[in-house]
């Protein structure tokens, strides 16, 4: 029998491994494609939580298409701005691009 | 059945994802999180959202990656030299929020309460008008206004690409 | 399967049709105009953000809910969007000679700058978690590129890349926590969760506390509080100095609007829970972010600090809640606005191309050789301090007295302590302006009509408030009414 906890623990690691990946990876397309690791944790949660709420709120799907969306344009702007980064700097790395000190 | 089927597409799924984030080649890593994505959608088939399974393969593996991949072709990338980890500040804060997320995945399994408000779609409503139907309702419904915010959204991403990787302006 | 679409009340959303069309008009006549003439879209913005704003009047009469509660027309919402009305409108009035300065006189610019006005209104309108996540990140993704607007410039490209992916990173945050809510309480739409929450849920639900707690972090990120800061000096630093003013005057005040709705409104009932949480964020915000600008010479980067440290005052407010504490929150949110972007004008103003001069030093003698600006100058920095007869001293009182009044006492000493410490660095400016002797000669300065009426109504602004807070105060507590129920 699968349960609600099931989705959402799956959820929580999905998350959790995106997460490190923010914080580990050097590579700005690495770090991207973590983050869009996390934001299917979340759609996970999200469609998981519309199947097992008392009768159908379906809200979670349509929030789950909204966050397909609004990950395409985030894609679409991160990666001209990675292009961008690269003419200039020759790299995507992000320690070696620090001019300006954390 | 149902179960061991789950069991096999969570690990397929947690394994791609861990492989996404350790795999130094980059093109490797667009594979793997493409896996990730196969995964999510068949588990989202179990979950009854057939319109956004579909999707997730379109937008998501389809498009969205193939833009990942094609860039990472552009730009020629090497492997990461090294793996070595940023910083300490943000290794403490990875380290503390996913002690944080771990505690929650504990308060989850002694399990939630779900008694939310209902909603306009019962299960049978959306067995019999099937699930894309139900969806696109909500979407040209209650979340019209949403929907049309999408539109400027996708806009300004156009925009602001043009505006960053343009090679010249004007 | 008939879909009867429900009433479409446009009457709502008249200011954000106008905004949002006057940037499609501006993508369009920007392929007409010639290179290097494109100070007619500033004007072409400013027609529509005042006409934005004359569309909003008619709005205040009547409290009422669009598309499906999915908007609401309230005080709060109405103050907000004027907030970013004049906002924006400032902003525009900085931007033109600037932008011609450094050679990126773009019209894309103007386009993205009302398409981020636009997110904040639906910010600040949205009743619905969706359209918040929407208008945030019609907001954020608009900012990514502008932060980036200097494509030739390194620190410009960084600065675009460093928000981004920051400004990812916390969506995911704010997105697991509006995931959790909604397992929580089966919907989306604020006012269903206060009423959910208000008839006696089961308040000790896990998945509540998961959703608040990860919406705490996002918003952490998005405001900049201590320790979700990192990212905000070198975004700050880097992005285009007209772009800093308005993420920092701007983006503040639209993230605070939301984070309102949602924690004062509908997670009122949590408030023992999350306001401990903010009690410690406050504390540290305030400390970190005025400690670490004791030590900037770069003017950016110190006004960067002092914003981090100002969102740690807000915070103090959120703590002590209530009729008080909310108006206050409004109250300084547009003293901040006003003293911040008057002091950024004053920076642009000195400023030579290449973003030069903008250290510290730079500023010695200029109260001599540019005794206008300077005074303008010398008047933010003592608002930000907050010295009377400025707004900010206003803003900070009522802060403080409100967490008093709440009971917040040591909050409040802490708060008034940080104050005491930045006096020392923003007079600092003062005192380099006046007391020093100036360094050798550099370019002259470029005004225009625009800016000097950007600093005019900056300073106006900044003494009317100071001298009369009244009449906003009492709109203020107007404002925040409908949150408290």
């Amino acid at each position: 029998m699968i349960t609600l906890s099931h989705y959402l623990a799956l959820g929580a690691i999905l998350f959790i491994i995106g997460m490190f990946g923010v914080l580990t990876r050097r590579n700005a397309i690495g770090i991207l494609m973590s983050i869009e690791l996390m934001l299917n944790a979340v759609n996970l949660n999200f469609v998981a939580f519309s199947r097992y709420l008392p009768p159908g709120a379906l809200t979670g799907q349509v929030f789950a298409i909204f966050v397909i969306t609004v990950a395409a344009a985030e894609a679409a702007v991160g990666l001209a701005i990675v292009l961008g980064l690269f003419r200039n700097f020759r790299t995507v790395n992000v320690d070696e691009i620090n001019l300006m000190k954390w | 059945m149902e179960l061991g089927l789950f069991i096999v597409l969570a690990l397929v799924a947690m394994a791609s994802a861990i492989a996404v984030i350790i795999q130094r080649n980059p093109v490797y890593s667009a594979l793997y999180l493409i896996l990730t994505f196969l995964s999510l959608a068949g588990l989202y088939l179990q979950l009854q959202a057939q319109f956004i399974a579909a999707i997730q393969v379109i937008v998501y593996a389809g498009a969205i990656m193939v833009l990942f991949l094609f860039v990472i072709m552009l730009l020629d990338l090497r492997k990461e030299e090294q793996r070595a980890v940023k910083g300490g500040y943000q290794l403490l804060i990875g380290l503390l929020l996913a002690a944080i997320l771990l505690g929650e995945l504990g308060l989850v399994f002694g399990g939630g309460v779900l008694k939310g408000v209902p909603g306009e779609f019962s299960p049978e409503k959306v067995s019999a008008l099937g699930n894309t139907q139900v969806v696109g309702r909500l979407l040209f419904t209650d979340f019209l206004l949403p929907f049309e915010l999408t539109s400027v959204i996708l806009l300004v991403a156009i925009v602001g690409a043009i505006v960053l990787a343009k090679r010249r302006l004007d | 399967m008939e879909i009867t679409l429900p009433p479409v009340d446009l009457g709502a959303i008249t200011p954000e049709l106008i905004v949002t069309g006057t940037a499609l008009v501006i993508l369009l006549v920007d392929l007409f105009l010639p290179r290097d003439r494109k100070t007619p879209l500033a004007y072409l913005s400013l027609l529509g953000l005042v006409l934005a704003f004359a569309a909003s009047l008619p709005l205040w009469g009547r409290a009422r809910y669009a598309f499906k509660e999915s908007i609401s027309l309230d005080p709060f919402s109405l103050f907000f969007s004027s907030l970013f009305l004049l906002i924006a409108a400032l902003t525009i009035l900085i931007s033109t000679n600037y932008l011609e300065r450094e050679e990126i006189h773009r019209g894309e610019y103007y386009a993205l700058l009302l398409f981020a006005t636009l997110g904040m209104m639906l910010l600040a309108k949205g009743m619905d978690l969706v359209v918040l996540f929407l208008g945030l990140e019609t907001l954020s993704i608009s900012l990514y590129t502008l932060a980036g607007f200097m494509r030739a410039r390194l620190r410009s490209n960084e600065s675009a890349l460093k928000y981004l992916l920051l400004g990812a990173f916390a969506s995911g945050f704010l997105l697991y926590g509006i995931a959790f809510l909604y397992g929580a309480t089966g919907t989306t739409n604020l006012k269903k969760v206060a009423v959910f929450l208000g008839k006696g849920a089961p308040l000790s639900d896990p998945f509540l506390f998961i959703g608040a707690g990860l919406l705490i972090v996002g918003f952490g990120f998005k405001v900049a509080t201590v320790p979700f800061h990192m990212w905000a000096p070198d975004v700050y630093e880097g992005a285009p100095t007209s772009v800093t003013a308005f993420m920092i005057a701007g983006t503040k005040a639209a993230a605070f609007s939301a984070f309102l709705r949602i924690f004062l409104y509908s997670l009122a009932p949590l408030k023992p829970n999350w306001s401990a949480v903010l009690w410690v964020l406050a504390v540290l915000t305030m400390t970190l972010g005025n400690v670490v600008a004791i030590a900037q010479q770069n003017i950016k980067r110190m006004l960067a600090y002092s914003s981090i440290a100002h969102a740690g005052y807000i915070l103090v407010a959120v703590v002590a809640g209530g009729e008080l504490g909310g108006s206050s929150i409004l109250f300084y949110l547009l003293a901040y606005a006003l003293m911040n972007l008057g002091a950024f004008a004053v920076v642009i103003l000195l400023g030579q191309k290449g973003e030069e001069n903008l250290n510290l030093p730079d500023y010695a003698g200029v109260g001599y050789r540019h005794p206008l600006p300077a005074l303008a100058m010398a008047i933010f920095m003592f608002s930000l301090a907050g010295i009377p007869p400025t707004a900010g001293f206003m803003g900070k009182f009522y802060v403080f007295s409100a967490a008093v009044k709440a009971g917040y006492i040591g909050l409040a000493i802490i708060g008034v302590l940080n104050s005491v410490v930045s006096v020392f660095f923003y007079l600092r400016v003062t005192v380099m302006m006046y007391m020093r002797e100036p360094r050798a000669e550099v370019g002259p300065i470029y005004t225009s009509p625009a800016l000097a009426a950007a600093l005019v109504i900056a300073v106006w602004g900044t003494l009317q408030l100071g001298l009369f807070p009244g009449r906003l105060l009492e709109l203020a507590l107007r404002s925040i009414r409908p949150l408290l129920g």
